[in-house]
C-alpha cells in the first residue's frame, strides 16, 4: 500500500481530518 | 518612556517575535513541501547540485532555527501571559476552550519541534554529507527526513487552528 504522506494532496487532506479530530478533543477535554 | 514599554508590551513584542520565527519556520516547511519536493523530479540533472548544494543548506539553517526561535518565544509568551502550566495539562479542570485549544497547539508544535531538530536535522546532515554516511545509509535518510517533513505539514495544519482559534475568538 502507498504512503499517504507521498501525496501532498493527501497529506493536505489528513491535517484538514486531524483538525476535525482536535476540535471534537479540545471540547471533550475542556468539558464545554 | 517607561509608559510605553510596559508588561503588555512586552508580552506583545514576544508575541510578535513568536510571529516572525513561526512564519520563517512554517513558510519554509512549505517551501519543501509544496515547492522543492514536488519540482525536483522536473530539474534538468545539471540544475540538481544548484538545489542540494546552495539552496537546501541555506534553508535548513533557517528552518531549524526558526523551529527553535518559535518554541522559545512561544513558550516566554505563555508564561508571560500566566497560562504555561495549564496549557501543558491541555486545560484540565479549566473549563477553559481557550486554555485546551493553547495547550493542543502547543504539543503539536512541540512535536514537529522535535520532528525538525532530532529527526529532520540529524538525517539532512547524513543527506548533506555533513555526517558521514554511504549511498544506502543516504537514500534511507533522504526518505526518514522526506516522511517527517510531510507529518510536519500535516501536523501544522490542525496546530495552526489551535494557535489562532485560542486567541481570535472562535470558542
Amino acid at each position: 500500500m502507498k504512503n499517504p504522506l507521498d501525496s501532498l494532496g493527501q497529506t493536505v487532506t489528513l491535517g484538514f481530518l486531524l483538525t476535525v479530530v482536535v476540535v471534537i478533543l479540545i471540547h471533550l477535554v475542556s468539558g464545554t | 518612556m517607561a509608559e510605553i514599554i510596559t508588561y503588555a508590551w512586552w508580552i506583545f513584542a514576544f508575541r510578535w517575535f513568536h510571529v516572525l520565527s513561526a512564519i520563517m519556520w512554517i513558510g519554509l516547511l512549505w517551501y519543501f513541501n509544496f515547492v522543492q519536493t514536488p519540482t525536483m523530479p522536473k530539474i534538468p540533472a545539471e540544475l540538481k547540485p544548484g538545489v542540494g548544494k546552495f539552496i537546501l543548506p541555506e534553508a535548513l539553517f533557517w528552518f531549524r532555527w526558526g523551529a527553535m526561535a518559535t518554541i522559545v518565544t512561544g513558550l516566554i509568551l505563555a508564561g508571560m501571559n500566566g497560562y504555561l502550566a495549564d496549557a501543558v495539562k491541555l486545560g484540565i479542570d479549566e473549563h477553559s476552550p481557550n486554555i485546551t485549544a493553547i495547550g493542543f497547539g502547543m504539543w503539536l508544535g512541540t512535536i514537529m519541534w522535535f520532528n525538525v531538530w532530532f529527526i529532520i536535522w540529524p538525517n539532512q546532515k547524513k543527506v548533506l554529507g555533513i555526517t558521514p554516511a554511504g549511498d544506502d545509509e543516504k537514500k534511507a535518510a533522504a526518505r526518514i527526513a522526506g516522511l517527517t517533513s510531510r507529518t510536519n505539514t500535516l501536523l501544522s495544519i490542525p496546530m495552526l487552528y489551535c494557535m489562532l482559534s485560542a486567541s481570535h475568538g472562535v470558542f
